[in-house]
């Protein structure tokens, strides 16, 4: 009886041992992988102390997977992100990708910005009929009528921050967003943009509401397909 | 969604379909080699063909000689020493640029001999110091499958070398005092196993292009694998041979080549450079040679007492010094505590554990401080294709909070070692952009 006793005794203090307060219980999940990536990409797009982290949630599964790889192939520079993904295969990118396009979080507010009604007017001109005599197309026509993107790997433009298109906008005019990737079309765009009109684009876009979803690849015009479609190599620098 | 390993121009070659899909699947999964190699159907040229690609991944060439994000073997990637800029040659079958025109004996004469095809002296930037080790035989069969690769035309730019390194006819000086070409010779008192290991770590695995001391002639101090700085990094490659850093002494051999395959194990995770050199070579070992590799490495430190010293003045933690120790561990259960324990011990095989890690304790510290500042993830290998991570702290920590963190980490849970300043954190940051 007492050995009885005994070994109860040491069962139950074995299983504490096991599964007390101490253990950590690590959940199978993607949510619990890419911890790594959340301590910086939350719902809001967020000014870091060295740089700008912006909101990856939803955004097409194409464009974040494109996104990895230019940074672990480095034709995206920024160290951070770059040793983080330096040994990781395609196949976890894309499900890297694939869960942070689904995570689907409420988008923050409209930006209150005030702006001149000439200047909306510009904005609202290059955004939606483009600039033919410099060889700039309308904004939505890559990015789909309601500036929502089309799918894989066309990003919207709405819910985005000022701070963050005026910096992706300037990236591309000097250069140094995807160094090497060619066409690197957003690049040559950017590149015609005057300082106010990059400026008034920022301010308009982010100041509209997130309003409607984005469009299916049929929705993007052959030869912009045709202009822009290395962004989207059939193996992409796989390896 | 399939991602051919190599170019699918392969098939430009001339080699038969049967033969290129033999490489192909050896050179992407080793495990398959056993059964084909042992296919008598095949013909010797292909099975040199598959062992070559086996070797190349096991001596790991594409890991310099591609640059990042670039084409397979086709070089320019940038190797940074204190000597220059050394800009990794094309060693696809290229006429104009790579070597398409070289011979068997040139490729031996610069694996074994170090020196180029037209003669001239190679830079050790090219470990030929170590692949000088490896027999005739396996040279040929590396080159014979590096010739079978899709000739790339890529011209890379020049290396930039300082002043005085930059005059090549100096290297004949250097060789002179730390060079001597020989093919592994086996020690007969040792099992074959052991000596196929030895010959592996010594030789194609260049082990020692990391795990050792430099002087300031840049030669490896010796090849007893005693940890170094690694040349142009900031890492710190540990000693093999001393139970206080790497060595794997009172490990099982089953646990270090599960490190050497997977990248991680129950009580270790590899990270920086090591990550890398697991995802482009290790993990395609054959169990054979992971087994051999095993049995030399835990014989390194097999004879070394388990004692580990951290040469730590302090014996006694005194007011002061406990209530630094405590601002560290209030980092530590804000940013820390929900992956790797109360208690440090981590979850095996997925968050490391702390506790008596010796990598946590290791001076000099800067791989524990570079691993809480990048943060990272253990290679994705066969094994571990969906690794967990760790983020990178120095976008949300300020250096005197990582010295604080990692002083606490160092000397909690039974661990003692020097203490960390903002200094050597800052001296561990690289350049961001």
């Amino acid at each position: 009886m007492l050995r009885l006793i005994l070994m109860i005794f040491l069962c139950i203090t074995g299983l504490t041992n096991v599964y007390g307060d101490t253990a950590i219980i690590v959940p199978d999940t993607m949510a619990e992988r890419v911890r790594a990536c959340t301590i910086c990409h939350s719902a809001e797009d967020k000014a870091g102390r060295d740089a700008y982290y912006p909101r990856i949630a939803g955004k097409p599964q194409g464009y974040l997977f494109n996104q990895l790889r230019n940074f672990r192939d480095g034709r995206r520079y920024y160290q951070p992100m770059v040793i983080l993904l330096e040994n990781m295969s395609d196949e976890y990118l894309l499900e890297i990708a694939r869960y942070f396009s689904l995570l689907q979080l409420p988008y923050p507010a409209p930006e209150q910005i005030h702006m001149q009604p000439e200047e909306i007017k510009r904005a609202e001109r290059l955004i939606y009929s483009g600039n033919p005599d410099k060889d700039i197309p309308p904004c939505s026509a890559c990015h789909g009528d309601v500036l929502m993107g089309i799918e894989p790997a066309i990003p919207a433009l709405l819910g985005l921050s000022r701070a963050y298109i005026a910096a992706q906008l300037s990236g591309w005019r000097n250069g140094s967003i995807m160094r090497s990737q060619t066409p690197d079309c957003m690049s040559e765009i950017a590149k015609q943009l005057s300082d106010d009109e990059a400026d008034a684009i920022a301010k308009w876009l982010a100041s509209q509401p997130v309003t409607g979803e984005s469009r299916p690849l049929s929705a993007l015009l052959p030869e912009l397909a045709y202009r822009c479609g290395q962004i989207i190599p059939a193996n992409g620098g796989a390896r | 969604m399939s991602y051919p390993i190599f170019s699918v121009n392969c098939f430009k070659f001339n080699t038969s379909f049967w033969k290129y899909m033999a490489v192909l699947v050896f050179a992407s999964l080793t495990p398959a080699v056993d059964v084909l190699a042992g296919d008598s159907k095949h013909s010797s040229e292909t099975q040199q063909l598959m062992r070559g690609a086996y070797l190349t991944r096991v001596g790991n060439c594409m890991g310099c000689h591609t640059a990042k994000g670039g084409q397979p073997f086709a070089g320019g990637l940038r190797l940074s020493t204190s000597f220059g800029i050394f800009v990794t040659p094309n060693i696809t079958p290229d006429k104009g640029t790579g070597i398409g025109l070289w011979s068997k004996a040139d490729f031996w004469q610069a694996l074994h001999e170090g020196k180029s095809r037209d003669g001239r002296l190679l830079y050790p930037a090219f470990p030929y110091t170590e692949y000088t080790k490896v027999t005739r035989q396996d040279a040929d069969a590396i080159f014979a499958y590096l010739q079978s690769l899709p000739p790339i035309s890529q011209s890379n730019p020049p290396s930039d070398i300082f002043f005085p390194y930059n005059f090549r006819p100096l290297l004949a000086i250097w060789r002179a005092l730390y060079f001597k070409a020989g093919v592994f010779q086996p020690e007969q008192s040792q099992s074959d196993t052991w000596n196929r290991g030895a010959y592996l770590v010594q030789g194609l695995g260049h082990c020692n292009a990391c795990h050792t001391t430099r002087n300031v002639l840049g030669a490896s101090k010796d090849d007893a694998l005693t940890g170094g700085q690694i040349m142009g990094m900031g890492w710190y490659a540990p000693s093999l041979s001393s139970r206080m850093e790497a060595g794997s002494g009172d490990w099982t051999t089953e646990e270090i080549v599960t490190l050497l395959k997977t990248g991680v194990t129950e009580r270790a995770v590899t990270s920086g450079p090591m990550a890398t050199v697991v995802r482009q070579s290790l993990q395609y070992l054959s169990q054979e040679d992971a087994d051999a590799m095993a049995v030399y490495l835990k014989s390194l430190s097999e004879n070394e007492s388990g004692t580990v010293a951290s040469g730590v003045t302090f014996s006694v933690m005194t007011g002061s010094l406990l209530k630094h120790l405590n601002q560290g561990r209030q980092l530590y259960d804000k940013h820390c505590k929900a992956c790797h324990g109360a208690d440090g011990k981590g979850v095996p095989g997925i968050y490391p554990a702390l506790a008596g890690n010796r990598s946590v304790m290791m001076n000099p510290p800067s791989n524990a401080i570079r691993s809480v500042l990048n943060g990272g993830y253990p290679p994705t290998t066969a094994e571990n294709p969906r690794p967990y991570g760790m983020p990178p702290f120095q976008q949300i920590l300020r250096n005197e909070e990582v010295a604080l963190v990692v002083s606490y980490i160092r000397n909690t849970w039974g661990n003692r070692s020097r203490l960390i300043t903002a200094i050597d954190v800052d001296r561990n940051k690289d350049s961001r952009y």
